[in-house]
């Protein structure tokens, strides 16, 4: 494996109405090969109705030497959580 | 065998069908398992893996029926693991060996192409049975065609490199296309009685989608063959015995052995 192909991200919608999630990643040398390896590695049991691959370094990823000044500061203001209401049980997926 | 009867004849040829397409579906998984754990990445190797559990279930359908219709009591595994060589009905390409991957998808793609047309003429079949198998395997063989002309295309149009050793793998394997066209006695009674597709009607639109995917490919289409193979006929190349003791060697030497 001295020459490795690109890494893709996957995310896998598992049924119809749900969001896509990600799931792991696979290497591809396009992006047609990385869906039929997300089909191959991460469908095998039924777990997906749809896939979406991106390229890895597409991604722009948070810098965790920020994190402090990135996540810190929301620490303290518990009342940006919704947790003063009921949710009726009806409510599925929220 | 008795004398047969019009019925028998048309039942012995209908068995002998079932098992042509069965006995292909089974050699080329088992050839196609051989990549487990040599192939060329994981995610390739987990690939390979799928269509040769795809070809092996379509098979064992195949051979539960072809049992059902012998009458004989034997089940799917005596008749994978019990018979021998000249027993098997199998195409002679798909026993052909691995090779480098390259000759792998191009045997995968022949298939592929081949099975396309075969199992969407077979779901209309008057055998309500082989219609609902070829309906299944139908979809398995979009995606194994899916993943076949990708690689087709993708190494014949790749770097010189590829793209030669493709050309090489299509030219070794061209000689034993005549075979998945040619219609023998067996073909021509099915296909009276509307279990099975003409070949001969299947040929042209294979033939043009070879073209086609060979020009997306920038690969030569081979000239014509005249050497017909009979592997279907249970005459068959050096390789199949091998691919056999292989498959057969731990159910024959612990009969009944489960884990």
């Amino acid at each position: 494996m001295s020459h490795e192909w690109p890494l893709f991200e996957v995310f896998i919608r598992s049924r119809s109405g749900l969001e896509h999630r990600h799931v792991g990643s696979v290497h591809a040398a396009d992006a047609r090969m990385a869906v039929e390896h997300a089909r191959d590695v991460y469908t095998r049991r039924l777990e997906g109705v749809s896939i979406w691959v991106v390229p890895s370094a597409q991604i722009t990823a948070s810098d965790p030497g920020e994190a402090e000044a990135l996540f810190e500061p929301a620490r303290d203001k518990v009342y940006r959580h919704p947790t003063f209401y009921d949710i009726p049980d009806e409510v599925k997926n929220l | 065998m008795s004398a047969p009867e019009p019925g028998d004849a048309l039942r012995a040829a209908q068995l002998r069908y079932v098992l042509r397409l069965a006995d292909t579906s089974l050699v080329l998984g088992q050839r196609l398992g051989e990549w487990v754990g040599h192939a060329p990445q994981l995610e390739e190797d987990l690939g390979l893996a799928n269509l040769a559990l795809d070809l092996i279930g379509q098979a064992r359908l195949l051979l539960t029926y072809a049992g059902e219709l012998e009458g004989r009591g034997r089940d799917e595994d005596a008749l994978a693991f019990l018979r021998d060589a000249p027993e098997f009905l199998n195409l002679t390409l798909a026993e052909q060996p691995n090779g480098d991957f390259g000759h792998t998808i191009v045997r995968q793609w022949l298939i592929d192409t081949w099975q396309l047309q075969l199992y969407a003429g077979l779901s209309a079949s008057s055998d309500a049975r082989l219609a609902a198998i070829a309906a299944k395997a139908l979809k398995e063989t979009r995606y194994h065609h899916r993943f076949s002309s990708g690689w087709l295309v993708r190494l014949g149009d790749g770097t010189p490199q590829s793209h030669e050793r493709m050309q090489q793998a299509l030219d070794s394997l061209w000689r034993f296309t005549p075979e998945l066209f040619a219609a023998d006695e067996v073909d021509e009674v099915v296909c009276r009685a509307g279990i099975a597709p003409s070949l001969a009607q299947l040929q042209p639109a294979w033939s043009a989608q070879v073209d086609e995917e060979l020009r997306a490919a920038t690969l030569a289409r081979p000239p014509a063959a005249p050497h017909p193979w009979y592997g279907k006929r249970g005459v068959h190349s050096e390789h199949l015995g091998h691919l056999l003791a292989e498959m057969q060697h731990l159910p024959r030497t612990f009969p009944g052995a489960r884990w």
